[in-house]
């Protein structure tokens, strides 16, 4: 599964369109680590916990997106977008789009 | 009394802990960008320069998220006041981007050129009560690989 996010990949032609497909994850943290980023406040820095915390939710929104894609019969998926929005106190949600489509 | 002992505590574990934190990552932002300059990034969205043929292309992506000290945060209070530049938040907000897109590119190093580069940030405590004062910076782009 190709994944870009310009209107076209790169170097290849695109035969057929499938539409938009997207993944989403909503992930809390645990009370701990709300804790260290409290402690942290103090001291000021990087969040691991967090960083990790995101990265790993949108490589599941990423893997989300790519197995609907796959159901459509697509073999690449352009213009993908992230987006990240705090729904609750102690949550995000990872959104990620982008356009199925069939390369050669 | 004791509550102005408490913050006088804060406000100089913040000032000491957060200058010597910011001072470490700048050197190492430097360091590092100087190191990954080999690998072109470009916010146009198509590829820069030669014209060989190119083997495939990904999608790589970095963030961090960073949290302000104790003691920038008085000082944006204060700010708030009077008003004016905050600079204690525009050297946090630029050491979270520059990380990120370095992380981005440390994600792909075998890559030839990244093209399409977008930034985004958003306040991931948004609505928290205890205020937990952090922005995370998201890195992305398209990684291009040519053929060898």
């Amino acid at each position: 599964m190709l994944l870009s996010n310009t209107e076209h990949i790169p170097g290849k032609r695109i035969t057929a369109f499938y539409g938009v497909v997207s993944g989403s994850t909503v992930r809390a943290k645990h009370a701990g680590r709300d804790i260290m980023a409290g402690i942290k406040n103090i001291f000021g820095g990087e969040l691991k916990g967090y960083t990790e915390l995101l990265q790993e939710s949108r490589d599941e929104a990423i893997d989300r997106m790519k197995s609907q894609a796959q159901q459509l019969g697509a073999n690449a998926v352009v213009n993908v977008r992230f987006s990240t929005s705090s729904v609750a106190a102690g949550a995000a949600e990872i959104y990620v789009y982008g356009t199925a489509v069939s390369v050669e | 009394m004791e509550q102005l002992i408490i913050f006088a505590i804060l406000i100089s574990l913040g000032y000491f802990f957060g200058r010597r934190a910011e001072k470490n990552h700048y050197k190492s932002i430097l360091e590092r960008e100087k190191q990954w300059l080999r690998l072109p990034t470009s916010s146009s969205k198509h590829v820069m320069g030669d014209i060989r043929k190119i083997d495939h292309c990904e999608l790589a992506n970095g963030n961090m998220v960073v949290s302000i000290d104790y003691f920038k945060r008085v000082l944006a209070g204060l700010r708030n006041f009077f008003g004016g530049n905050v600079q204690s938040y525009e050297t946090l907000i630029d050491r979270a981007r520059r990380e990120a897109v370095l992380r981005m590119k440390e994600s792909c190093p075998d890559a030839d050129q990244i093209i399409n580069l977008r930034l985004e940030t958003s306040s991931i405590t948004k609505g928290n009560r205890k205020q937990i004062g952090s922005v995370e910076v998201l890195a992305y782009g398209t990684a291009i690989y040519f053929c060898k």
